[in-house]
């Protein structure tokens, strides 16, 4: 077995795959994030209990309704991303004249309500859901093995961000979108409908949380604590990557993965924490993060 | 105030009251920042779980008399809340918010691995001591009283804060940092003084609070306790004097009775955060000074 840097190649590039794996949730996790935050200056802290949703709403369509995996992908986005315009509606968009912290509150107790429902009626051990049959087993790439259903998790993630970052930058509707966010009365006087806008676009961000929520089932156990932890972690990639902007999330939510994976292998007790630390340093260097703009 | 807890404990449980003092504090320390400062801090259970350990580990494995465990616990809060101050300051609003939040998990995973804490056990059977060598503190009345002194000398301290010059700068640099910059106040000391009161505050109710239940345990790091105290004070009323007490009674009793039903903790506490943003943003002591038209 060949080493690098003393650790075999097998545990170095297994780590490596995982902390991709992380990265695609993380890069998909923030982008959500970004693109709500982009628009409607909230910080939806609901967001990993959006994806927990997506996770067990899979559960929920698998052991009651029989539905396999690639029907899951399809119907729970647009389902949980329906729960979402439903809270923008009548919720969030009481609070948007007032100070973008209570934005915050509301949906730190919206996660709360989410999460302890689920916890209610679910328990807190965690769920299995089964792997899809056309994407179990894996290749050897001859340096490392490589599982088809975490390629696939890496390769969708990344045509998913990739495809929204270009909706945004690239085309007319996203122009409309980033006009909007910097001066909506303007936009609104040129007859585009804002506020509908920013329902489907915070629609659109829980969509995406709960196809990364799908995603995540066969991987990870479906339980009611799962977006709770994960979303701290996502929030520091956020920061690092710069608030306002979707490439940066993108870009760092895979490079983060991938650090926090070497991390692992080389440094087993920071692990934890090194994406925290990486956020206090980016925080005293350049405090608008590594992509944002600078205000 | 002061005469309710003085007459409470003949009526009502005094741990469970020491539990609702320190509570209190610990929102009146967090309040004192986004109440007056503007700065809302999703991470304050840094300071009150450090503090906690701090004080645990002095009184038990140092074998320290409490008063000093406590003194040394504060202080290593308040060092803590210089050094995550020092990072924090530099963003504004949610960015600050999101910043003290990745931090204080960062210190509690930390605490998960660190050998002193024993994890998921935490320190257990803290030894309460004797106060100053005399009085013995394993007596309820007598560590009630303890607390109380330790709650009013803290609420009192809030309090001249707030009503002094140095309360009435945070009180400008909330409303209008530009403006308050352009009258030449050095914005960002006053931001930091205020995020070290905060703190040291904090720190001083959770090392009381380790002391008083001879237990300092990982839910006092997590982030959870941090929204806990947002709740605290934002059922109380933001920016009032008395609305964290009265909110921390609340929630505290709250969670009591509705312990035995399990996740209705948090989804009650969900519905009453989700019911005070959109409807109740005064708070209790908030829509009873306003009914009252005098500021409380």
């Amino acid at each position: 077995m060949t080493e690098i840097f003393g650790v075999p190649t097998q545990a170095l590039f297994g780590q490596l795959l995982i902390g991709l794996i992380n990265g695609s949730f993380y890069a998909l996790l923030s982008l959500g994030l970004a693109v709500i935050f982009g628009l409607l200056n909230i910080i939806n802290f609901t967001h990993g209990a959006q994806y927990m949703m997506g996770a067990f709403i899979a559960y929920i369509l698998a052991s009651k309704a029989g539905l396999g995996y690639w029907w899951s992908l399809l119907i729970v986005p647009p389902v949980v991303g329906a729960t979402g315009i439903v809270i923008e509606r009548f919720m969030l968009q009481r609070l948007y004249k007032l100070d973008h912290l209570y934005g915050l509150l509301l949906t730190f107790g919206l996660a709360l309500i989410i999460q302890g429902l689920f916890r209610n009626e679910y328990g807190t051990s965690g769920l299995p859901y089964s792997m899809p049959a056309e994407l179990s087993g894996g290749h050897n790439l001859g340096f490392m093995f490589l599982p088809n259903y975490r390629a696939w998790v890496i390769a969708a993630s990344l045509v998913v961000c990739l495809g929204t970052w270009f909706v945004i930058e690239r085309t007319k509707l996203g122009s409309y979108l980033r006009a909007a966010t910097e001066n909506p009365a303007l936009v609104q006087a040129f007859g585009i409908n804002v506020p509908r806008m920013i329902t489907l676009t915070y629609g659109f961000g829980v969509a995406l949380a709960a196809f990364a929520g799908v995603m995540a089932a066969p991987i990870y156990q479906v339980s009611p604590q799962m977006g709770a932890d994960l979303i701290i972690v996502v929030f520091a990639v956020v920061v690092i990557g710069g608030m306002g902007s979707i490439l940066g999330s993108i870009l760092t939510g895979f490079g983060l993965g991938i650090v926090e994976g070497l991390t692992k292998v080389f440094y087993p007790e920071a692990s934890n924490t090194v994406i925290f630390v990486i956020m206090a340093v980016v925080l005293m260097i350049r405090p608008a993060g590594l992509f944002g703009a600078q205000k | 105030m002061a005469a309710f807890f003085l007459v409470a404990p003949l009526v009502v449980y005094p741990v469970f009251l020491m539990k609702a003092m320190c509570f209190a504090l610990f929102a009146c320390a967090f309040n004192l920042l986004i109440g007056f400062g503007g700065l809302l801090s999703f991470g304050h259970a840094m300071f009150l779980g450090t503090a906690g350990y701090a004080a645990a580990h002095a009184a038990k494995v140092w074998g320290w008399p409490p008063e000093i465990a406590i003194l040394f616990a504060t202080a290593c809060a308040a060092l803590l809340g210089l050094v995550t101050g020092l990072i924090a300051i530099r963003r504004q609003g949610i960015y600050f918010a999101m910043t003290t939040l990745a931090l204080s998990q960062m210190i509690y995973f930390y605490y998960l691995q660190a050998p002193f804490t024993h994890g998921e056990d935490g320190i257990q059977a803290v030894p309460r001591g004797r106060l100053l060598g005399v009085l013995d503190l394993g007596s309820n009345l007598a560590m009630y009283a303890t607390v109380f002194v330790i709650f009013m000398a803290g609420f009192a301290l809030v309090y001249r804060t707030v009503h002094s010059p140095f309360g009435q700068v945070l009180k400008a640099i909330r409303e209008n940092e530009q403006r308050a910059l352009s009258l030449g106040y050095d914005v960002s000391r006053y931001k930091l003084l205020a995020f070290l009161l905060s703190a040291t505050l904090a720190g001083l109710a959770g090392a009381t609070k380790s002391i008083v239940f001879q237990l300092a345990s990982l839910t006092d790091v997590h982030w959870s306790m941090s929204g806990e105290v947002v709740l605290m004070t934002l059922l109380g009323g933001l920016g009032t004097v008395f609305g964290p007490v009265v909110g921390a009674l609340i929630i505290v009793t709250m969670e009591n009775y509705l312990a035995q039903l399990g996740a209705w903790v948090s989804i009650s506490q969900g519905i009453i955060f989700v019911i005070c943003v959109l409807t109740f943003r005064r708070g209790v002591v908030g829509e009873i000074g306003h009914g009252l038209k005098k500021p409380l």
